[in-house]
Parts: C-alpha cells; sequence; structure tokens
C-alpha cells in the first residue's frame, strides 16, 4: 500500500514541475529549465509523450513474451496476461499518438506528416489493432490464445525492419532522430540535470503504473475465467 | 521431404486446374483495379513516383484477395483434418508456400505487363534491380500471406480480417519494395540500391524461419 501513496506523489511530482516550471535561457535554481533552441517552450511534452510511446513499445514487449509463454506451455492465465498487456498498450500507443500529432501541429504545422517515429507508431497501432480484430473473430478460448500468440510473435519479428528502413525513405523532423541538426540529441546533452531527473522520473513513474495497471486488469481476467468455469459446473 | 511437400502442391494443383477458382478470380480482379485506377487517371497524366506507388498497391489487394485460397478451402471442404493426418505440418507448409510463390508470380507479371503496356510512364530504366526487387518481393509476399492465411482459416472470419492482419505484416517489404520500384523507374544503379535488396532478402528470410516455426502451433488443433 504505501508504494501507491509514493507513486501518486511520484506522479503529481512530475506532472506539476513538467507544466509549470518555467523555461529560460540560462538556468539558474533547479527548477529551470533550459532553453532548447527550435523547441522552447514546446520540449515540455518530453515529460507526458515520450513515458507513453515508451510504455506502447513495452507493452507490446510484454504481450509478445507473455504470448511466447503461452505457446510453450498452454497455460491460459498466460494469455490473460497477453491480452490486458497488449490492452493497455493500445491505450497507451492512442495517447502517444495524439498528444505527439497535437505538438507536431505546433511544432511543425501539421497534424501529421508520415515523419519516421509517426510511421512506425501507426504501424504498432496497426498491429495492435489487427491484433483485437483476430481476438473478437475466434470463439473458442485455445484457439482465440493460440492464434493470437501466433499472430504478436510474426508481428513482433517485423518490428526491426521498421528501424531500419523508414530514416532511408522519409526525412525524420521528430527531435532525436539521426538528421535533425536544430534539436539535436534532445537527451543528451541539450536537457540541463533537472530537466534529465525529471524526465527519468516521469518514465519510471508512468513504468510502474503500467505494471500496477497491467496486474490490475489481468488479474480481473484471471478471476473472471475462473468464475465462469464454476457457473458452468454449478 | 521435398517429394512429399511437392505432392501436397500437385494436390493443390489439381483441384486448381478442376475449378480454376483463384486464377479466374485472381485475373478478374487485376482487370478490375488496373482499369479503376485507370479511370480515377483519366487524361491526366501521371508521375513516375505515383506510378510505382500504384503498382504495389494492385500487388498487395490482388494479393489479398486470391492468396487466401490455399488454407481456406480446406477448411470450407472439411479435408484439413484428412491432410493433419497424411503429413507432418512443414510439409503441408511447405506445399502450400509453393503453390503461392507459383500464383504469386503468375499474378505479378500479369500485372507488371499490364502496367508496362498502359501507363505511360512505368518505363523500367534498370531491368536488372526490377527483376531483384520483383523476385525477392514475391517471395517475401507470398511468405507472409501464406502463414496469415493459415491463421485466417482457423478464425473462421474469412473475408475482411485477411487485409487487415497482413498489412501490418507486409509493411516493411512493401515500403521497401514501392522504393526498389521507384529506384528501377528512375534507373538508379544496384550498387545505391543495395540497402532496401537487402532488407527485403532479409525480410524472406525472417519471415520464412518464424512461419516454419510457428506453423505448428497454428495447424494442430
Amino acid at each position: 500500500m504505501p508504494w501507491k501513496i509514493i507513486l501518486f506523489l511520484l506522479l503529481s511530482f512530475v506532472s506539476i514541475a513538467g507544466i509549470a516550471f518555467p523555461i529560460v535561457e540560462n538556468p539558474q535554481t533547479w527548477y529551470e529549465f533550459p532553453n532548447i533552441p527550435g523547441l522552447e517552450e514546446n520540449a515540455k511534452i518530453i515529460f507526458f509523450h515520450v513515458p507513453t510511446a515508451w510504455l506502447s513499445l513495452i507493452a507490446f514487449l510484454m504481450s509478445t513474451v507473455f504470448s511466447f509463454r503461452y505457446l510453450k506451455r498452454k497455460d491460459l492465465d498466460d494469455d490473460a496476461k497477453a491480452y490486458s498487456s497488449a490492452q493497455l498498450g493500445m491505450i497507451f500507443c492512442i495517447l502517444a499518438t495524439v498528444t505527439g500529432s497535437v505538438w507536431a501541429k505546433f511544432a511543425w504545422g501539421a497534424f501529421w506528416s508520415w515523419d519516421p517515429r509517426q510511421t512506425s507508431i501507426f504501424a504498432l497501432l496497426l498491429i495492435y489493432g489487427a491484433l483485437f480484430a483476430l481476438r473478437s473473430s475466434i470463439e473458442s478460448e485455445e484457439k482465440r490464445a493460440t492464434l493470437s500468440a501466433v499472430y504478436s510473435l510474426i508481428a513482433f519479428v517485423t518490428v526491426p525492419f521498421f528501424i531500419f528502413i523508414m530514416p532511408r525513405i522519409m526525412k525524420g523532423l521528430h527531435p532525436g532522430s539521426a538528421d535533425d541538426t536544430n534539436a539535436g540529441p534532445v537527451v543528451n546533452f541539450n536537457m540541463n540535470s533537472s530537466m534529465l531527473l525529471i524526465f527519468f522520473l516521469s518514465l519510471i513513474g508512468f513504468t510502474i503504473l503500467y505494471f500496477w495497471m497491467w496486474k490490475v486488469s489481468y488479474k480481473s481476467i484471471i478471476y473472471q475465467d475462473k468464475l465462469n468455469k464454476n457457473l458452468i459446473r454449478g | 521431404m521435398f517429394s512429399k511437400a511437392f505432392a501436397v502442391f500437385q494436390k493443390d494443383f489439381h483441384s486448381e486446374i478442376r475449378t480454376r477458382y483463384a486464377i479466374n478470380s485472381l485475373a478478374m480482379f487485376i482487370i478490375v483495379a488496373i482499369s479503376v485506377i485507370l479511370f480515377a487517371v483519366g487524361q491526366e497524366k501521371i508521375s513516375e513516383a505515383l506510378t510505382g506507388g500504384l503498382f504495389w498497391v494492385v500487388i498487395f489487394f490482388t494479393a489479398m484477395s486470391g492468396l487466401a485460397r490455399a488454407f481456406v478451402s480446406e477448411e470450407e471442404r472439411g479435408t484439413s483434418l484428412t491432410l493433419q493426418l497424411t503429413a507432418s505440418p512443414s510439409i503441408v507448409f511447405s506445399g502450400k508456400l509453393i503453390f503461392n510463390v507459383i500464383l504469386v508470380f503468375c499474378m505479378n507479371t500479369v500485372i507488371a505487363l499490364l502496367y508496362a503496356a498502359l501507363f505511360e510512364s512505368f518505363i523500367i530504366q534498370n531491368f536488372l534491380l526490377f527483376f531483384l526487387s520483383f523476385v525477392f518481393g514475391n517471395i517475401g509476399l507470398a511468405i507472409s500471406s501464406t502463414i496469415i492465411a493459415a491463421i485466417i482459416a482457423k478464425a473462421g472470419a474469412k473475408g475482411t480480417l485477411y487485409p487487415v492482419l497482413s498489412f501490418p505484416i507486409l509493411l516493411p517489404l512493401i515500403l521497401s519494395s514501392v522504393q526498389l520500384t521507384l529506384f528501377a523507374l528512375d534507373g538508379t544503379t544496384i550498387e545505391q540500391a543495395k540497402f532496401e535488396l537487402a532488407i527485403v532478402v532479409s525480410y524472406d528470410v525472417v519471415m520464412l524461419t518464424v512461419s516454419y516455426l510457428l506453423f505448428d502451433f497454428i495447424w494442430k488443433d
């Protein structure tokens, strides 16, 4: 129980700090962020957008890991874990897409411009959508678990290709991409230590939040299955 | 191993020759798709880049309309259990894959010939590059659509789900193949395009390996 209070305080601190701390030319005190040329006030989205994008990937990874476990052990609990992780991943993926494109409207002038990162998050959205479409089309539990596990493993091996193809096909606009001369690799040297601290606190806080949500979600699915089975047995 | 896989292919080939369902529907689909594009284009003169992209639009949707047959027909006729008894999963997959590779090659050759005849800006400057990307792109397309067809056949919902599931898996292949087709139309040398070629070849290898590893789980009920 105490860690939930700590998580609440951590996320509250991150939200307040991320929104309210001023961005100035020459930071003097610890609560002032440096001005990153080309990003200015828009830089503050890093505390909320990057964690959601990060979590949409982590959730996909966990979903793949438990799909693999399901194929090895044929335990329906693993399928519940993979499915609930995919559900959360879809939510974070939508959040990352929406926050990113609202930010892009102000930074690049358009909601969508097929930047490599935008294209890859779009591919991730498509994979999640296809997974749910597949799951909803199958009645039998075991069959649904097996087929969706196989599909998420097949989708997982295509992910590395995007990393190699995207930069060759499209020019990167996103801060931190290889040919970005304006903002440069944001994470490495343009942020000062307090900005980095809050960024990593935000990443840690959101990651714990994800694991918590995931646990609640898969436990509810597992208990629901158990209840249904008991009902059928009478 | 290979002779058994070839026997599965022969079985499919004979039943295809008997009904000619896949060939007829694919041929009609190609004609319909290309004529829709031609009507939409009208008198407009379209650029090379657009032609290369439209080429892959037709290929993708034609593949989606016909390639699911390999496994869906087994489920429809109720013959998949017999096939499970007589052959091991990897042999069944090999046989179906050979059938789909041949089907994809026939269909894409027809599409390429029609494009060369009907679109003025579809002029291939570097034929060797086009040929290489065509061969490896077709193999990748056949592998991915065969394994997704196996999933679809077991999933019950056959029609609309197939393109939905295939598109994210095929996206890396389509993106680099569109790029390679543009290079071939531009007359880029193979040396400059070898990165994309390597992507397509490694995609083929990775998907082939994953398909053989995972097909057992799909096929066994």
